[in-house]
């Protein structure tokens, strides 16, 4: 039985956007304050604090979740990835890419979270319909663009993927 | 917005977690998903001396069919029992009622027990609960025992669970023959805790309708067969026995009006 007591900072590894990574957390720490503050991944932005913004979503083994509703801790031995890393080096990923076509952002707070479920959603789903696009966002809060650009950024990565499958198994 | 302090121990068995609670009682919170206890321990509403988490405890991450039950671990996610095969077979009511559970990246970690245990009388896992009888199993280092709904909620977050205790399974009933099931919900956006939440079942001889997010805990109420201006009288009577408040989000009159109007449509949804 692992104990980790309060008050104490204690090592915690994981593996980041792929590569090994360690740092020092107390118990209370939350995983989006580790992630900026002391690995330096401040990609991952930090708004309500208790799940509702979306802003802080992260990938956890895969799965899309609320990093503020994460301990540093229970991340120990696990892989998180990150908005740092989709793009491969200069070259924006391509749901990246359809969100600048579609002016998906503007100032850009809520993005990050909004990339990461989005990563976590299309690999789950591979055509969604303008509806279920919709109900994906409801977990994410976005004040500037009214959605509508996102959903059509979504949308557009998913026939793109579903093409190049097509493509590659000589359907096309 | 951070939490206090507190010592986090991952026990490896439920034994090692029971032993746990035995020793710090009220001081120690269990942590499975934590999507409602973490966000409690960021606004300071709880404050717990330590945290026991049971998230990636492997013998209690099951979904499975144990004779008319489908028995769920305290460790499997909302989102796992969404992806349960042929769940709408299975426990039709739970089927229908997760798509309206907040939203996808809380449930991959919030877990369908937590929800049981934090008690949230609009959230959706607890109206399924009472509205098909279904069990909570509580263990502590000594004891375990079953509870059903009714002895189980005791009201707002609160819950027949000693300090001791932690829950360990809940037990959905399996669909019944020839029942029908329904679920509506009315909340401000797709996700957010409801207003009112209304499930319904019915079969050849009874109608029942379980009502969250109007009185302190899902409240069921069951009639025999009924229509017309007798049905319409039994809404009547149960809209008003909730006991609705006014608050920012609705007025009593619209709950009501929500619970007599709604509830008509799934007990008449529940017997197509």
């Amino acid at each position: 039985m692992k104990r980790y007591d309060a008050n104490t900072r204690h090592g915690v590894s994981l593996t980041l956007n792929g590569l090994s990574r360690t740092g020092w957390a107390e118990p209370r720490t939350l995983l989006s304050d580790f992630l900026r503050e002391t690995l330096g991944a401040t990609g991952t932005h930090v708004g309500c604090e208790h799940g509702v913004c979306g802003a802080c979503t992260v990938r956890l083994d895969g799965s899309a979740v609320r990093s503020c509703l994460t301990l540093a801790v229970q991340v120990e031995g696990r892989h998180v990835d990150t908005i740092e890393g989709l793009a491969k080096g200069d070259a924006l990923d391509d749901l990246q890419a359809a969100f600048r076509r579609h002016h998906a952002l503007q100032c850009g707070f809520c993005t990050a979270g909004i990339l990461m479920s989005a990563a976590d959603f299309l690999a789950r789903e591979a055509a969604p319909s303008e509806q279920q696009v919709r109900e994906m966002l409801s977990g994410h809060l976005c004040r500037c663009t009214g959605y509508t650009p996102i959903v059509f950024a979504i949308r557009e990565v998913a026939a793109a993927r579903e093409r190049d499958r097509q493509k590659e198994i000589g359907n096309v | 917005m951070k939490p206090a302090c507190f010592d986090y121990v991952l026990p490896d068995t439920p034994a090692e977690a029971q032993a746990l609670l035995a020793q710090y009682g009220s001081d120690a919170r269990i942590l499975a998903g934590g999507q409602s206890l973490l966000a409690m321990l960021n606004m300071r509403l709880a404050q717990p001396k330590v945290l026991v988490d049971i998230s990636r405890m492997k013998a209690l991450d099951y979904i499975r069919i144990d004779g008319d039950r489908l028995a769920i671990g305290a460790a499997a996610t909302q989102s796992a029992l969404e992806a349960y095969p042929s769940l709408g077979e299975h426990v039709p009511l739970a089927a229908l009622a997760l798509p309206s559970i907040s939203h996808f990246q809380v449930k991959n970690k919030g877990t369908v027990c937590g929800s049981i245990a934090h008690a949230d009388p609009s959230a959706e896992l607890p109206l399924v609960l009472a509205a098909l009888g279904g069990e909570v199993v509580l263990a502590s280092a000594s004891a375990r025992r079953r509870l059903l709904p009714d002895d189980y909620f005791r009201g707002m977050l609160q819950t027949a669970c000693a300090a001791d205790e932690m829950i360990v399974e809940i037990r959905l009933p399996l669909r019944a023959a020839n029942a029908g099931y329904a679920f509506r919900e009315v909340a401000s956006r797709q996700g957010d805790f409801a207003l009112v939440a209304l499930a319904a079942v019915a079969s050849a001889d009874a109608l029942l309708l379980a009502v969250g997010g109007v009185a302190d805990r899902p409240v069921v109420r069951r009639w025999p067969r009924l229509d017309g201006v007798a049905l319409a009288d039994a809404l009547n009577d149960f809209a008003w026995a909730l006991g609705a408040e006014d608050d920012a989000h609705a007025t009593a009159q619209y709950r009501r009006h929500l619970v007599r109007v709604l509830g008509g449509q799934v007990l008449r949804q529940a017997q197509q």
